[in-house]
């Protein structure tokens, strides 16, 4: 049997199939109730009830949504660009979920563990806006389309400094795989020396830049309803606008992974003796996707020349800066080498 | 299996530049010119050169094509009139394209391939090098100072392009941030306590 599965290639490509489907599948159950959850947090800071109808406390409200959405009849506009049409919600969902291949839960629980894993995270992110503008050009309607030009600018300009944020825990490193960033983390002093104590602000900034990269509010100016009714979303309905939901809920929780991952230590135990696991992982992703529908909850939406402004005249010299002091801290060593955890090379 | 993955993004590579070329529609041209980048990324990695290939899908697919899309969206140029126009040029570009196939059928037919370079095409670094660090070595140790110095031509290129196209006009509105951010609440704002009937 393990013979069937190592050595030819049907076995192989089967048993990669069962792994991929052993991480999307998790994956798209936990993004119900995420979404509930998103809902539910949303309800309870404005003090409604939000969903409690479907199952009990309406846990199953997702669900219910998604058996609405594929009954549904697909209405396609008139004047649509009917393939470009259909091919935009499945780049954007298919982008958000190619990502996850180089994600580890665990230590060595990964589908490819290749070397420059967070560059292919970076990448496939950057692709994800060919999901939007697609979708608001083929509509050939108006307020689709000024929303993914709005989006097309919000997402470059807001990856510019994601990748200089990347760049300073790269240098910290030294390594471009995940594996390698967690294990550089990795000490007896738990969580005091994880990567958000030295490179604390840029943890504030790739928040901020990851709620504006996935279009969360205050920086949801692609969907703002008040100026564009919902953006590029406007003519799509039923099963291609369900693949948008699920493509930029997915494209989130990502973001979840990739701040527990660079910044929280991933897997490792915060308090030293603990042991480390999976658990953790999915404790530190589910403590930073609270923190994001908190933010939806609390905050106002931002103007768009302030977003702008934001995204070129502060985050973009900061995050420069930073990579130039992280780079002098890691090859003098100041402040104890807490900048220089090499694993591998150096 | 990576023969298969080979002649896949080959295949791809010409379809999207093919179609890229002719057809009529602007932005489908881009989104085939995209498909054509994506695959040539695919080529990179088959061959090992994974760095590159993650540069070329950010640079490229990620920043330059989704501009290329921009713009293309926005322009309203009717792009089959212009394709009218290069119907007239035709024989001339077809005959200076076969000439061109012509010289290269010669150049490669008569080229002779040393048994040991296929052995140097394979590795270029020592196996335990990343490409990542090799390139690393090469551009910031090798050619440190061509390097720096072809970063500074493309900073007076940003800086040219940057003058050409500034002007300040006057009859614009902006927005001062500062005045906004100094603004004190508790004047921004006023409760009156309006009667009924009768307004301010």
């Amino acid at each position: 049997m393990a013979d069937f599965f190592f050595n030819t290639t049907l076995g192989m490509i089967l048993l990669i199939i069962g792994q991929i489907l052993l991480v999307v599948v998790p994956l798209l159950v936990a993004l119900a109730f995420l979404m509930y959850a998103d809902r539910k947090i949303w309800a309870s800071v404005q003090l409604r009830r939000g969903p409690n109808v479907v199952g009990i406390y309406g846990l199953l409200q997702s669900f219910a949504d998604f058996g609405k959405y594929i009954v549904k009849e697909i209405v396609v506009p008139a004047g649509a660009d009917r393939p470009v049409f259909f091919l935009a919600p499945m780049v954007s969902l298919v982008m958000a979920l190619v990502a996850w291949a180089v994600i580890p839960f665990n230590d060595g629980w990964v589908l490819s563990d290749i070397n420059v894993a967070i560059l292919f995270v970076f990448a496939v992110s950057s692709l994800e806006v060919y999901g939007v503008i697609m979708g608001g050009w083929a509509s050939n309607s108006k307020y689709p389309f000024l929303g993914s030009l709005r989006s097309a600018a919000q997402m470059i300009s807001y990856e510019v400094s994601i990748g200089l944020i990347i760049i300073g825990v790269i240098i910290s490193t030294g390594s471009m795989n995940f594996s390698g960033i967690v294990d550089a983390q990795k000490s007896d002093y738990g969580l005091l020396s994880w990567y958000w104590l030295p490179h604390f602000p840029m943890l504030i900034l790739f928040f901020i830049s990851a709620l504006a990269e996935t279009n969360r509010p205050p920086f949801d100016l692609p969907e703002a309803e008040s100026e564009l009714v919902a953006g590029y979303q406007v003519e799509y309905s039923s099963t291609p606008f369900l693949l948008f939901m699920i493509g930029e809920l997915v494209a989130v929780v990502l973001m979840c992974a990739l701040i527990s991952l660079m910044f929280f230590g991933g897997w490792l135990s915060p308090i030293p003796g603990l042991p480390d696991g999976i658990f953790w992982m999915i404790a530190k992703m589910g403590l930073v996707f609270f923190l994001f529908s908190l933010v939806k909850a609390i905050t106002p939406r931002y103007r768009y020349d302030q977003l702008m402004r934001l995204g070129w005249k502060v985050f973009l010299p900061f995050s420069l800066f930073w990579v130039v002091f992280v780079a002098f801290a890691a090859k003098f060593e100041w402040f104890w080498g807490i900048y220089a955890r090499y694993t591998v090379g150096g | 299996m990576s023969v298969f993955a080979f002649y896949l993004f080959a295949v791809s590579v010409i379809a999207g530049g093919l179609f890229t070329v002719i057809s009529r529609n602007p932005v489908h041209s881009v989104l085939w010119l995209i498909l054509s980048f994506l695959s040539a990324a695919g080529l990179f990695v088959l061959l090992g050169a994974e760095f590159v290939a993650m540069l070329l899908i950010i640079v490229y697919v990620g920043a330059v094509a989704v501009l290329f899309l921009f713009v293309v969206m926005m322009l309203d140029i009717d792009f089959a009139e212009l394709k009218a126009e290069m119907a007239r040029y035709m024989p001339l570009a077809l005959l200076i394209g076969v000439v061109i196939l012509m010289q290269f059928v010669m150049a490669f037919g008569a080229w002779d391939a040393n048994d040991a370079a296929e052995g140097l095409r394979q590795q270029v670094t020592d196996a335990s090098v990343t490409n990542t660090a090799a390139l690393g070595l090469i551009l910031y140790d090798e050619y440190f100072l061509l390097f720096q110095l072809s970063g500074l031509i493309l900073l007076v290129a940003m800086i040219g392009a940057i003058v050409l196209t500034l002007r300040h006009r006057g009859d614009v509105k902006r927005q001062d941030v500062v005045a906004q951010m100094m603004r004190d609440p508790a004047k921004a704002m006023e409760l009156r306590d309006v009667k009924p009937g009768q307004g301010l």
